[in-house]
């Protein structure tokens, strides 16, 4: 059945036990980004050390409300990023975003990825490819304030 | 009259419906449960467009050839119908694109009265001091044109809130509706929660005051029985695309005396008396506000859809609805963890049945129903402020039609309990 390919049990188990769920202090950017189709929503802060796209992805914390694609990959999102440089998440993010637009096509990389490969049926819906994104693009949103806000 | 009697015959006038043929997901048979967002057409609706097109296709009130002559007549034909089908005058029929133009048709026409030094449009000329009322049950495309009307022309905007069951809170009505209110514009039947809203009463103290009436009939017009001379609204929009008729064709009506007054919104071809280098005058109503070669095919569609209504007659389909909604709302009431979002009783209410299954986003519930072949919208139905209001961030919602039956429903009360047991909640 198609459902269970986009609903994999990863996907499930994030959405009801999410990963770094909640606001948290220190933070140098804090966004909230909405899906005006359904009315999701997602607040993100990032805290990071360092500057350019060597600075640590200290912390990520966030809260919203939204479907389990949503909220799942936002989990997911915060274990992929957090500890890591600015730089590779970001190109983490790309194979996200290459995955979730490939309608499906795209044979993901699970070592880049991880748990995020589990959004591969998810592709294949049109209209879900947003929820997916949101707290990634949220994500993408705050860090370039603190970036870009930093370097300037 | 017996005839309105006997009930729909769904099997037969099935057939008329092509789509409804299809398989979704992996062969599993088409529950159309979206009407409220867009309706399917009968072939009825299909040949007729098609057969103008294939004969008289040409550019209406442009030319003086035969096809051309026609076209305009097979145009005005249409215009004719649908004034009938919902009890106005020929040249108080406009036709728009859709319900989201006609009502910005008006909001844009009073803004343009208020910048105009025509003395007949200064009745519909707003400015700071002046209300506009609206209600929070609003569609977006009611709510944002007098959003901006306000904001372009200094008027206050004021809305009616809604109650938990999801009917207008008519408590305050007297501070709402003054003299200053000069427009009070609502929803006939909610898209979200199927509630009728009491036209009669509102009507009554908006002319009390002496305030402009404009009516959401986007959903009532295509379920039952309208008379907008009987309502007494001064204008009233809706889609032709909700009610079997073609995509890219609505109605505005107004009141002739309203429409004669009344600044044009969109300028050009077709809509002019005489024209000159430096200024120009405007043909009368409805003319003046169909600038542009129109969406004749459609208009003319909406027509054939408007006799495939009539035949089946008004009074007929609003029964079987209104059956189909009972038992949607028992059916959905029985299962534990689903809420209506909207009247739970099946009185003074239309069939947009919406719910939230709790512990399940909308989204996913759809993404489920979806799987099964039953079609439902999902999300806040381009009314935010609503559901804002009743602490519901997306819904489902189911919407019943003519070729809808109870195995739908079934299927729908069915597709409920699967979501439930694939995502391990409920009962
Ligand atoms: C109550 C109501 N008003 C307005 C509209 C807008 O209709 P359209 O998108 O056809 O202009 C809709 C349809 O979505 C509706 O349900």
């Amino acid at each position: 059945m198609q459902l269970q390919q986009m609903y994999q049990e990863i996907i499930l188990d994030h959405y009801k036990n999410p990963h770094h769920r909640g606001l948290r202090d220190p933070f140098e950017a804090e966004v909230h980004h909405v899906n005006p189709t359904c009315g999701d929503e997602v607040t993100v802060r990032v805290h990071l050390e360092g500057e350019g796209p060597d600075a640590k992805v200290v912390d990520v914390s966030y809260d919203g409300q939204g479907c389990s694609i949503s909220q799942a990959s936002t989990s997911v999102l915060t274990d992929l990023v957090i500890g890591r440089t600015v730089g590779d998440a970001f190109g983490t993010m790309d194979s996200f975003v290459e995955l979730m637009q490939g309608r499906g096509r795209i044979e993901p990389d699970e070592d880049v990825l991880e748990d995020a490969v589990a959004f591969a049926g998810v592709a294949k819906y049109p209209a879900r490819v947003k929820c997916a994104l949101l707290g990634w693009m949220a994500f993408k949103d705050a860090v370039a304030r603190v970036v870009d806000g930093g370097q300037a | 009259m017996t005839t309105t009697a006997a009930p729909l015959d769904v099997a037969a006038l099935k057939a008329d419906f092509p789509i409804l043929a299809r398989t979704v997901r992996e062969g599993k048979r088409l529950v159309y449960l979206d009407s409220g967002a867009t309706s399917q057409r009968p072939r009825q609706v299909l040949d007729f467009e098609r057969q103008y097109i294939e004969t008289a296709n040409a550019a209406v009130h442009r030319g003086a050839h035969q096809l051309a002559e026609e076209a305009t007549d097979l145009y005005e034909g249409a215009r004719e119908k649908i004034a009938d089908f919902v009890g106005v005058g020929f040249d108080e029929v406009v036709f728009t694109k859709n319900a989201t133009e006609s009502i910005n048709l008006v909001a844009y026409a009073f803004g343009n009265a208020t910048f105009s030094d025509d003395p007949a449009a200064k009745r519909f000329a707003l400015g700071p001091g002046d209300e506009i009322v609206v209600t929070e049950m609003e569609h977006h495309a009611n709510l944002l044109p007098w959003q901006q009307l306000a904001q372009r022309t200094g008027a206050t905007l004021k809305w009616f809130s809604v109650t938990a069951e999801g009917r207008l809170d008519l408590s305050d009505m007297d501070e709402l509706i003054t003299p200053r209110t000069k427009v009070v514009a609502f929803t006939h039947q909610s898209n979200v929660l199927g509630t009728i809203n009491p036209v009669s009463v509102l009507v009554a103290k908006a002319q009390s005051v002496g305030a402009l009436t404009v009516l959401d009939a986007c959903q009532s017009v295509p379920h039952s029985t309208v008379d907008f001379k009987a309502l007494g609204v001064d204008f009233a929009a809706f889609s032709g695309h909700k009610m079997l008729g073609p995509s890219g064709i609505g109605v505005l009506y107004g009141r002739s005396e309203l429409l004669q007054a009344m600044p044009p919104f969109i300028t050009g071809g077709s809509m002019i008396e005489q024209v000159f280098m430096d200024h120009s005058t405007f043909a009368p109503p409805p003319q003046r506000f169909e600038a542009g070669v129109p969406n004749t095919s459609q208009a003319i569609g909406l027509g054939a859809a408007v006799d495939y209504l009539s035949a089946l007659g008004m009074d007929r389909v609003a029964a079987h609805e209104h059956e189909l909604t009972g038992a949607a709302l028992s059916g959905l009431q029985e299962i534990p963890g689903v809420r209506i979002v909207g009247p739970a009783d099946n009185v003074d209410r239309g069939s947009a049945v919406s719910f939230v299954v709790d512990s399940v986003h909308a989204h996913d519930a759809g993404q489920v129903l979806d799987s099964l072949g039953i079609e439902v919208r999902v999300g806040h139905h381009c009314a935010w402020p609503l559901h804002r209001k009743l602490d519901a961030a997306a819904t489902v919602r189911a919407t019943f039609y003519v070729y809808n039956d109870l195995a739908d429903v079934q299927a729908l009360l069915d597709g409920v309990r699967e979501t439930q047991k694939f995502f391990g909640v409920g009962a």
